[in-house]
């Protein structure tokens, strides 16, 4: 059962829904987790049957309403095609369905012991943002960097004029007496492969980005990787870099289970989202979106979604407790810290900040082909299954990482990186330690899932 | 690396560079990896690879291809609709003049099914594609060698005459 048994009663007529981040940071962290599933449907009975589900797992859980492909990127000419043909949608078309629908959807779901955050990927969201002030729904995610370049090829500029304006515009919700909250997806990027100090750079200038167009209730996200130290290391430095830089005290760190190649059997599956678990409530995090079973293969059914939240829940409960963050600087902090204030550096405005660190390359990301992203660092997992930087590029980031250039990427190694996770868990010998089986017997599966 | 780039170090190249291929993501497909998988695969062959990315409109395909000229046209996706997307932008481009005997190939997870049908094969290869390489079936093997063996036998084809 989620939610305060009966606070929902004591709110006053008056105001609107509770502030998403204050939610969260009153019920999660000091070893308490509250988790969310990735979850959205065309029709608003089976949307409302996924939220309904949610809130009553057995489990402290938020909801989600995960927006349809086509209202991503904005062909809502699709949408009405769709919805009219009865052609199934991969996602809740709320720019489409009126007001009503969607009240009547959120009606005795959406109280102060459940909030519900809108989700998406769009880089072009004015009409998302539209209908989020219109509804008065004060939770989405997503960020001018992280919505762009891994997806599609909206210009970097023009993703960035558009963040802004929308997260300005979500912010004028304080004047209904409503508080926005906006979660960064700059700790994603292309799920797999970018060295997590650049996910906790990006997470932390996104954040300060949204702080800079008027959002005071954030979150910053940080996904799973392929080494639990090195994630640990992460999630600590990047709660050290918050607290060191955002202006704020409403904020908190939402873990993404893995978002590469998942495992393809059951066990596997859970294993790597117990480990996520783990990952969070070692560090103190609030909040956390879990993975299904079902991830390798399809969209997964409301019954494996609730399935994932109680189980990622059980194994938040259960992680032995954690050393703390650690002594002095880690590796992950001094680059995390070197590639923010080089960034912060360049311009003090953030949006152009961004725009030019790209150009410059002191911001990179691995793989990405977007034509604004330069293309030229590479990365790679050692033996124990940590990502390195292969080649730097142009990261100002020569003075704090010691190897770093030269290691040759070749497709059968990027295919063994790819798939390490999903091998390793579904290995069925579980591995003790946090060291990989470093063989390439799956030779190219999974590859462009 | 940025097309400029590769046309500025195609200008420069050592004498043992094969020449240039174009890797391209389809419009409707956000999928990357497929893309960097296969630039590393055509690179490790001998080749300088321009990789337009994912979701590629069909008129930046023309656009790109015909500015750049390469020696082959690597088509991939994944997101199941590759089928319909190829079958379109094949058309387009083998409609523009420059690139009517440019060797073009697909493949992928091409549609929804788990076994992709013959003859979607074959409307592909009809409507333009030189040669298609479903996921599965081992695909990436039979490209491998398509490209390792290349550029004789494909020009042996487009030479033939395919429509498009």
């Amino acid at each position: 059962m989620s939610g305060d048994a009966g606070t929902g009663k004591h709110v006053s007529a008056c105001s609107g829904p509770a502030d998403f981040g204050r939610f969260v940071r009153a019920h999660g962290g000091s070893r308490a987790l509250v988790v969310q599933p990735r979850m959205g449907f065309g029709t608003p009975a089976e949307m409302r049957t996924g939220l309904l589900a949610t809130k009553y797992a057995d489990a402290r859980t938020v909801g989600t309403i995960t927006l349809d492909s086509y209202t991503r990127v904005g062909e809502l000419g699709a949408v009405d095609r769709a919805l009219r043909d009865g052609m199934a949608l991969n996602g809740y078309p709320l720019v489409t369905h009126d007001r009503a629908t969607t009240t009547a959807v959120l009606a005795g779901i959406v109280d102060a012991g459940f909030p519900v955050q809108v989700r998406h990927g769009s880089a072009v969201p004015h009409d998302i943002f539209a209908a989020l002030v219109a509804m008065r729904m004060n939770a989405t995610e997503g960020g001018p960097v992280s919505y762009c370049l891994p997806y599609g090829r909206t210009a970097l500029a023009q993703s960035v004029r558009n963040w802004a304006e929308c997260a300005e515009r979500f912010a004028g919700l304080r004047e209904f007496g409503v508080e926005p909250h906006l979660e960064t997806f700059g700790g994603c990027l292309l799920g797999q492969l970018c060295p997590p100090s650049q996910l906790v750079a990006m997470s932390v200038l996104e954040a300060l980005f949204f702080f800079a167009h008027g959002i005071r209730s954030l979150s910053v996200s940080y996904a799973q990787q392929t080494n639990l130290d090195q994630d640990v290391e992460a999630v600590f430095a990047l709660r050290r870099l918050c607290a060191e830089l955002l202006p704020v005290e409403n904020w908190h760190v939402v873990i993404y289970a893995y978002m590469g190649l998942y495992p393809t059997t059951d066990a596997g599956a859970y294993r790597l989202l117990g480990q996520a678990a783990e990952l969070a409530v070692t560090t103190g995090s609030e909040r956390m979106i879990v993975k299904t079973v079902a991830e390798s293969r399809r969209i997964p059914t409301i019954g494996e979604n609730v399935a994932a939240l109680e189980h990622a829940s059980a194994a938040g409960t259960a992680a032995a407790p954690g050393g703390g963050p650690p002594e002095g600087d880690s590796q992950t902090y001094r680059e995390a810290a070197a590639l923010v204030e080089a960034v912060l550096n360049l311009d003090e405005d953030i949006g152009r900040a961004l725009l030019t660190a790209f150009a410059r390359g002191y911001l990179d990301i691995p793989y990405c082909l977007h034509p604004d992203n330069r293309g030229r660092t590479r990365s790679y997992l050692d033996e124990q299954g940590r990502l390195q930087w292969a080649d730097l590029g142009s990261l100002p980031l020569s003075p704090v990482v010691r190897s770093g250039r030269g290691r040759r990427v070749t497709s059968s190694s990027l295919l063994a990186d790819l798939s390490y996770m999903q091998r390793k868990f579904d290995s069925p010998w579980p591995d003790s330690g946090r060291g990989p089986a470093r063989s390439v017997r799956t030779g190219q599966r999974g590859v462009g899932r | 690396m940025k097309p400029d780039e590769v046309l500025a170090r195609a200008a420069a190249a050592p004498v043992r560079h094969r020449g240039t291929v174009v890797v391209s993501g389809v419009a409707s497909d956000s999928h990357t990896w497929n893309l960097v998988f296969l630039q590393l695969v055509i690179e490790e062959l001998g080749y300088t690879v321009v990789n337009l990315g994912p979701c590629v409109p069909d008129e930046v395909l023309v656009e790109r291809t015909t500015a750049l000229l390469p020696e082959l046209l690597v088509l991939s996706s994944v997101n199941g609709h590759g089928y319909q997307d190829g079958l379109r932008v094949v058309r387009a481009l083998r409609a523009a003049p420059e690139l009517v005997a440019t060797p073009m190939v697909i493949g992928g997870k091409l549609d929804i099914s788990a076994e992709f049908d013959p003859r979607r094969v074959a409307e592909l290869a009809e409507a333009g594609f030189d040669a298609v390489f479903p996921d599965n079936g081992g695909g990436l093997a039979a490209f491998r060698r398509f490209v390792d063996t290349f550029p004789a036998a494909p020009r042996l084809t487009t030479d033939s005459g395919l429509p498009g």
